[in-house]
């Protein structure tokens, strides 16, 4: 007979493991997967969204976005290939707040999008 | 009070230079937006004003927030006061705890505020407007009322919207002394944008984002037996934050009294310091 507990657990546990996994990407909804980022080809976008970044993000995930134990690299093939720009866009607004990733709408949509100019243009 | 200004700039001085805040520029209005897990804030907030029949004051609170985790923010107080041709003294100590109970963001996000605090009746920090709060309150002598205890709980219900740059934010209050007094009621509610919405792709000191302005208000609505507006004080006022590319954010809001029962200006200040990821930096290989 299985605990209960134990389901709960190992349910939690897969479900830890999907978002480290990038399980994130499934949750974004398709309509948000599908916006397309109005600063893609502006000229000083990529720039301003390192200070967006540098200000707000390297603290946890390092100035070169290369985490470390506890943060996750933000240079890897599913920032900046797999993860359309309205993915990247509603994982900022949104957060992950269950792994510790605070969101932050409080920067407004041209910062965000600024900032997913400069993930997208890490490699 | 010199003292505690004193070592407010100790602290910041301390400090390594290398962190930013961005805080919306509200004194009491609190907004959904959590503190970023791991970082701590240091904050000095200051508040001047003259009642029509009392001395001028200077309250002053210290305060310490830090980001358990994403959902979970806490924060301490300590609050003192000064009145011209009175004294300077320590009036108590508060502990906040907020919780986040919706992981995502909404059109409207709620935050559960949980407050104790154990001031005296001295206390003119003016951290919120309850009940019938008003002027005759901070013109008693700080000898008469500092006697008075003031053991309570407070809870708020914050309620936050971020919309095309705007950020919304309304707070209830309920508050109850601990000494069999009625529930005491009030709000705050602010409106604040930062002046440019965009980054710009250079570092810059005084450029327009760093900058947010906006309004707010508050006041009392009375108590349990007499709910309203009627014998309450209302504030009005403009407020408006810069934040330094070093992590600073000063913060400053008249607040203009509404009613008879109000005092007639407010003069709130703030200085505040954000450290990233505070207990990291005890830890040795830390990136």
């Amino acid at each position: 007979m299985i605990r209960p507990s134990l389901v709960v657990f190992l349910l939690v546990a897969v479900s830890f493991a999907a978002e480290f996994n990038g399980g994130w990407l499934k949750k974004v909804p398709p309509r948000e997967q599908q916006k397309t980022n109005p600063y893609e080809n502006q000229s000083g976008a990529v720039d301003a969204g390192r200070q967006v970044f540098l200000q707000h993000c390297s603290h946890c995930h390092g100035e070169n976005a290369a985490g470390n134990k506890k943060h996750p690299s933000l240079v890897s093939p599913r920032i900046q290939q797999q993860a359309t720009p309205g993915e990247l866009h509603y994982l900022l607004v949104n957060g992950s707040m269950a792994k510790g990733m605070p969101p932050w709408s409080k920067l407004g949509d041209p910062q965000i999008w600024q900032l997913v100019s400069y993930l997208k243009s890490l490699h | 009070m010199l003292r505690w200004f004193r070592f407010g700039l100790f602290v910041l001085v301390l400090l390594p230079i290398s962190c930013k805040a961005q805080e919306r520029p509200y004194f009491l209005t609190y907004s959904h937006e959590m503190e970023e897990p791991g970082n701590l804030e240091i904050e000095f907030l200051n508040i001047s004003g003259k009642p029509p029949e009392g001395n001028r004051f200077l309250g002053s609170s210290l305060e310490v927030e830090y980001g358990i985790k994403t959902w979970w923010t806490t924060e301490f107080y300590l609050d003192g006061q000064t009145t011209q041709n009175e004294s300077t003294i320590f009036t108590g100590y508060r502990w906040e705890n907020r919780f986040r109970p919706l992981l995502r963001e909404h059109w409207i996000n709620p935050v559960l505020y949980v407050e104790f605090e154990d001031i005296n009746g001295a206390d003119k920090t003016l951290r919120e407007i309850v009940g019938h709060d008003g002027k005759a309150d901070l013109s008693e002598p700080n000898d008469e009322v500092r006697a008075e205890k003031k053991r309570e709980i407070e809870l708020k219900l914050i309620l936050g919207s971020n919309f095309k740059g705007w950020n919304v934010s309304e707070n209830i209050i309920a508050e109850k002394n601990l000494a069999n007094e009625p529930w005491e009621f009030g709000y705050a509610v602010g409106a604040s944008r930062p002046l440019r919405l965009e980054a710009s792709p250079k570092p810059c000191t005084f450029c327009l984002e760093k900058w947010q302005a906006g309004v707010e208000m508050y006041g009392g609505l009375g108590d349990r037996y007499s709910f309203g507006t009627r014998l309450t004080s209302q504030y009005l006022g403009p407020t408006v934050n810069w934040s330094s590319p070093n992590g600073v954010t000063l913060s400053f809001s008249p607040s203009f009294g509404l009613n008879d029962d109000s005092v007639p200006r407010l003069y709130r200040f703030g200085i505040a310091y954000e450290v990233d990821q505070f207990l990291s930096r005890f830890h040795r290989g830390r990136q």
